[in-house]
C-alpha cells in the first residue's frame, strides 16, 4: 500500500518532519506500506506559481498525483497563528475538491508549547472533514517538551495503528463515473 | 487545416510605456487586427465574449458583422460564445443573421465562461453551469434544424410553434466548436453531436488536454460520426516572434512579467517550457507548433492569441506579418505529416456539400427529423 507523508516543516532539520517520519515508521510497523515523503518546503515556489497561473509545475504535479493516488496520508504541519501553516493549506487548496474523498488521513502538528494542540481539532480536522477524508480519531501533537516524554511515542503508535487499520480495511475511493450524454440530456436509454 | 487568431478583447496597460488604450481604441484595434489577419493569409478570426471591464467584446456578432463587410475570405468565429448565460434563441438568430451577411463565413465556439458574476447578472446560477450548457445547446441545435419548434426545458420559458429566423444559410447551420478546459461533459457533448472540440491549452501543460481530446475522439467514434482520427479538433496557442530569438525574448519579457494573466508567477522560461507559449524565432514557432499534432493527433484548426499582455497595436500587426510569413511553411509541413483519412477543416461550403450528399443518399426516403429533446 502507498503511504504518502506530507510535511510542511520549514526549517532543516525540522521537528515537523521528525514527527512525520516517526509516524510513517510507526504505520509501517502496523501494515505493509511504502512511504513516500512530500516536503512542501521544496515545492513552495511551485505552489505559489500554481496559485497564480492555475496549473502545477512538474514536481508539484507529481506530488499532487502521489497524494491523490495514496492509500493513506500522514499530514504534518507546524502550528502558525493558531492554525496550520499557509503553505500547508495552499498545497491542499491545489488538490481537487474530491481528490481526498474517503481517504484515510492521520493529522499531526508541532508547536512551541502545548497551548496550540487543539488547533488540530479546531482547524485541521474540519479542513479534512470538508474534503471528505476519513481522519483517524487520534491526532498527534508534539510540543517541544513532548520530545522528552514517553507519551508522544504512545500517541504515535496509537494513531499509526488507527491509520493502518483504515488503510487495510478501506477500499480505494470510487472514481467519479463517466456520464453518457443521453443521461446528461435527461433522457433514458 | 485552418490557421487563425483569437482575441480576448482585454484593455491592458502597456507595461513599457504606461499607456492604456481607451475602449474605443481597443475595439478599433480588434477590427484592424481582424482585417490584418485576412491580409496576411490567415483563415479565421475569433472574438471572445465578456460582460465586465477590462474587456470590450460584449456584442460579438455586431463586431463580426462589421468585419464580415470588410473582408472576403476570413472565417468569423468566437472564443467563446457563452452558451450558459445567453438565450439560445438569441444565439440562433444572431449567428444565422451573421451567416447570411457573411456569405456563410461563420462558425461559433460554445463556452461556459469563467467569470462567476456573469451568471447572476444574466439571471442564472453558476452551479447549473453544465446543465445550462447541455440544455441550451440542445435547444439551439434544434432551432437551427427544425423549422417549427415546440420545446420545454428547465431554464427557459417554453416555446410553442416557434420558428427561429432567419433560417440558416442554405439550410446548413454554422459549424459549432465546443471549448472546454476541464469538463469531460463538454467533450462528451461535442462528441455526441459530431461537433468540433476546441482545447484552448494556452495556460495548461500538454498532458492535461491529451486526456480530454482523447475522450472526445473516442466518444466521437462511439456516436458513429467517424473514426477517432476523423474527429474535429482545434487548439489554442500564443507566440511572439522576432527574426533573432533573443530579441523576441527581450522584447516580450516585460509584457510577460506584468501581464494580468501571466505576470508575477513563473518565469518566462518556465512558462514557455510548461505551456504552448513560444517566444523566439519564426523557426522556433514553426517547430513548436508542429509538435502539437504529435501530442494531440492531426487537427483541423490552430488559433493563436496575438494581442495580449498589453502589446501595442503596432507590435501586434508586426507579429501578424511574421505569422503570415511562416504560414506557407506551417501549411506545407502540417499537410506533409497529415495521416490519410483525417477530416478536413469544416467550412460552410463543405457542410453544404455534405448535406447535399446526404440528401442524394436518402432520396425517396422521408425527411429525417432530429429526436425531440425532453429535458
Amino acid at each position: 500500500m502507498k503511504l504518502v507523508v506530507v510535511s510542511a516543516g520549514l526549517t532543516q532539520p525540522s521537528s515537523t518532519r521528525l514527527l512525520a517520519d516517526r509516524l510513517a515508521t510507526a504505520v509501517a510497523a502496523h501494515a505493509d506500506v511504502t512511504p513516500r515523503v512530500v516536503e512542501l518546503r521544496e515545492l513552495a515556489v511551485d505552489i505559489a506559481n500554481n496559485l497564480v497561473t492555475g496549473f502545477p509545475a512538474p514536481a508539484l504535479d507529481d506530488a499532487l498525483k502521489a497524494v491523490v493516488e495514496a492509500d493513506g496520508l500522514v499530514v504534518a504541519t507546524p502550528i502558525f497563528t493558531a492554525s496550520y501553516s499557509g503553505l500547508f493549506k495552499s498545497f491542499f487548496d491545489l488538490a481537487d475538491n474530491e481528490a481526498l474523498t474517503g481517504k484515510p488521513v492521520l493529522i499531526a502538528a508541532t508547536g512551541g508549547t502545548a497551548r496550540h494542540s487543539l488547533a488540530l481539532e479546531h482547524a485541521m480536522r474540519p479542513m479534512f472533514a470538508y474534503l471528505h477524508a476519513v481522519v483517524v480519531p487520534t491526532a498527534v501533537y508534539a510540543a517541544t517538551e513532548d520530545w522528552a516524554g514517553k507519551d508522544l511515542a504512545q500517541r504515535i503508535d496509537r494513531a499509526a495503528g488507527e491509520l493502518a487499520d483504515l488503510m487495510v480495511r478501506g477500499p480505494a475511493p470510487a472514481k467519479e463515473e463517466f456520464v453518457p450524454f443521453a443521461d446528461l440530456l435527461g433522457k433514458k436509454n | 487545416m485552418q490557421f487563425g487568431i483569437f482575441s480576448v478583447g482585454d484593455v491592458t496597460t502597456d507595461p513599457t510605456t504606461g499607456v492604456t488604450p481607451s475602449e474605443h481604441e481597443r475595439i478599433k484595434a480588434m477590427v484592424t487586427i481582424a482585417l490584418k489577419a485576412e491580409e496576411v493569409g490567415l483563415d479565421v478570426f475569433a472574438t471572445g465574449e465578456h460582460h465586465n471591464p477590462p474587456f470590450v467584446p460584449s456584442s460579438p456578432t455586431t463586431m463580426l458583422g462589421y468585419i464580415a463587410a470588410r473582408t472576403e475570405k476570413l472565417i468569423l468565429s468566437t472564443a467563446t460564445t457563452l452558451i450558459t448565460t445567453n438565450d439560445p434563441v438569441k444565439i440562433a438568430e444572431d449567428f444565422a443573421m451573421l451567416q447570411h451577411l457573411a456569405g456563410g463565413r461563420v462558425d461559433v465556439m460554445m463556452g461556459r465562461g469563467n467569470t462567476g458574476p456573469v451568471y447572476p447578472w444574466f439571471g442564472q446560477d453558476i452551479r447549473q453551469g453544465i446543465p445550462l450548457a447541455i440544455e441550451n445547446y440542445a435547444l439551439l441545435h434544434e432551432l437551427w434544424r427544425k423549422d417549427v419548434v415546440d420545446w420545454e426545458g428547465r431554464f427557459r420559458t417554453p416555446l410553442q410553434g416557434f420558428t427561429s429566423t432567419p433560417r440558416p444559410l442554405d439550410g446548413v447551420p454554422p459549424f459549432v466548436w465546443h471549448g472546454s478546459i476541464r469538463s469531460p461533459e463538454i467533450a462528451e457533448q461535442a462528441a455526441y453531436y459530431g461537433d468540433g472540440f476546441f482545447a484552448n491549452h494556452i495556460f495548461w501543460p500538454t498532458y492535461h488536454f491529451q486526456r480530454l481530446i482523447g475522450l472526445y475522439r473516442e466518444r466521437f467514434a462511439h456516436y458513429g460520426h467517424g473514426t477517432p482520427e476523423q474527429a474535429v479538433v482545434g487548439l489554442g496557442g500564443q507566440v511572439f516572434m522576432r527574426k533573432n530569438s533573443q530579441d523576441a525574448v527581450n522584447e516580450f519579457r516585460p509584457y510577460f512579467d506584468n501581464a494580468p494573466v501571466y505576470g508575477h508567477g513563473p518565469s518566462l522560461e518556465d512558462f514557455t517550457e510548461q505551456t504552448p507559449l513560444t517566444v523566439g524565432s519564426p523557426q522556433q514557432v514553426i517547430d513548436r507548433t508542429l509538435t502539437f499534432r504529435e501530442h494531440f493527433g492531426d487537427y483541423q484548426r490552430q488559433l493563436f492569441l496575438m494581442d495580449h499582455a498589453g502589446l501595442p497595436l503596432k507590435t501586434v500587426l508586426e507579429q501578424l506579418d511574421h505569422l503570415g510569413e511562416i504560414l506557407p511553411v506551417l501549411r506545407t509541413e502540417f499537410e506533409a505529416r497529415r495521416a490519410p483519412g483525417v477530416a478536413a477543416a469544416p467550412t460552410h461550403e463543405s457542410l453544404v456539400a455534405a448535406a447535399k450528399a446526404t440528401e442524394v443518399g436518402s432520396a425517396g426516403g422521408s425527411p429525417e427529423f432530429s429526436e425531440k429533446v425532453e429535458a
